[in-house]
């Protein structure tokens, strides 16, 4: 059976929810796409908080619509993870439990209207060049989910670095306020693409089982490559003295990560993790009369049915 | 075959170092909504085509949500939603026996007959 299933990857044959599929394979994908789903409704989260402070009309619109994507983004997620066999209640279970982890850079704050272009421009950028290579992903579902979260996800991109072009044209003020949101984020931002590949000696399984096509290093070294450009259009700068084109690697080399801060935000103790979970769990249990409301009027609605 | 799938996927901080530990898959829910599948016409003359999944209390409620969920860029001008419990699917268990005998029955397409060249559109 594995060597079957292991041959229609080979294939590239995408497996369905119905197949055949190893234990550990599931299960990885359970992890692997709930968390994912996780990330995108904690995602709402910075980014609501400047909705009523977004400085115009305009702004305030393609904010609201952005964040209502994500709240798309994580139901697509989901459902695709429901396909496994873990109920949706289970899955909000583990998030509000803390069982499951979301993107570690939900959990810095959003300081200045500013930081609302660059998360668009580096967080969702960064997510992007991730969720690409996600979109041939072995999983049929997961697969056709990222397709439409990539379709959408580019106006996120540059919406975000409109923002911050506009910026770059503004006052002094302005600028300086953009220089500091890029210098908050950007080493997050890296962060974002997980562990430094020499330590993640078993993803070679999930590239074997094409859950994963390109290595964190990969996916990393090209999004600084695109960004150590882009900056320049702006005219501002990254946080990172060390950043510097490496004609003999065709790329830019770039200074050291501080991992401990990256696990020390993954295991709770970031500047927003549990402002971020309480919002959430709040949400929750706000809702809770909402959807038992709804569950009782569909109930009577369906006996009138059946009594008439 | 044994092996442990330590991390690192995007979102995913695995198993170790407070990423999350085992995930049990008891499909345990006490009031959920019920599931719908969820078709979407893209444009007049073309059929529904299945679009994803989506939970709602009932079928109106499936149906906003499912136009909020997946037509918020004029993707479509009908939507059709099915309660999921109400689909049933071929097995792929069977899948051979079902849709291998089509394979060697090359006659059911045009290109399997060689025509004179003088007959140019047929």
């Amino acid at each position: 059976m594995e060597n079957i299933f292991q041959d229609k990857i080979d294939k590239e044959i995408r497996i369905e929810p119905k197949d055949w599929m190893p234990e550990k394979y599931r299960q990885t994908l359970i992890r692997q796409i709930s968390q994912h789903a996780h990330s995108e409704i904690i995602g709402m989260l910075p980014e609501g908080n400047w909705i009523t402070r977004a400085p115009s009309l305009k702004r305030k619109a393609i904010l609201i619509a952005k964040v209502q994507d994500e709240a798309g983004h994580g139901l697509y997620l989901y459902s695709a993870a429901e396909t496994l066999g873990i109920s949706r209640d289970e899955m909000y279970d583990q998030l509000h439990t803390g069982k499951a982890k979301y993107s570690s850079i939900f959990n810095y704050p959003t300081l200045s209207w500013a930081d609302m272009g660059v998360i668009g421009w580096l967080v969702d950028g960064a997510a992007i060049m991730n969720q690409v290579p996600l979109c041939r992903s072995s999983f049929g579902p997961y697969a056709r989910a990222m397709v439409r979260v990539c379709k959408e996800e580019s106006f996120h991109q540059r919406q975000g670095f409109e923002i911050l072009y506009v910026l770059s044209k503004g006052t002094a003020a302005q600028r300086k306020m953009a220089q500091d949101a890029i210098n908050r984020w950007w080493w997050p931002s890296i962060m974002m693409f997980g562990p430094k590949d020499d330590e993640s000696p078993n993803s070679i399984q999930s590239m074997k089982w094409k859950i994963k096509r390109f290595s964190n290093d990969e996916l990393r070294q090209k999004f600084i490559d695109v960004c150590a450009e882009q900056v320049k259009v702006l005219g501002f700068t990254l946080p990172d003295k060390d950043l510097k084109w490496n004609e003999e690697r065709g790329h830019y080399d770039f200074g050291e990560i501080n991992w401990d801060e990256f696990w020390q935000v993954i295991a709770g103790n970031g500047p927003c993790n549990k402002e971020r979970l309480d919002a959430r769990k709040k949400a929750w249990a706000d809702g809770e009369w909402v959807r038992a409301a709804a569950t009782a009027h569909a109930a009577k609605k369906s006996n009138k049915l059946k009594a008439a | 075959m044994s092996f442990s799938t330590i991390k690192h996927y995007y979102g995913d901080y695995g198993e170790a170092k407070n990423g999350a530990a085992d995930i049990s898959t008891n499909n345990q829910s006490k009031e959920e909504w019920p599931l719908w599948e969820i078709f979407i016409r893209s444009k007049q003359g073309l059929d529904h085509k299945h679009a994803g999944s989506l939970h709602a209390a009932d079928a109106a409620m499936a149906i906003e949500n499912a136009r909020d969920v997946y037509t918020r860029r004029m993707e479509g001008v009908s939507i059709w939603a099915v309660e999921s419990k109400y689909i049933h699917a071929s097995n792929p268990v069977e899948s051979g026996s079902l849709y291998d005998p089509a394979n060697d029955k090359a006659y059911r397409h045009p290109t399997f007959y060689d025509l004179p060249e003088e007959v140019k559109y047929m």
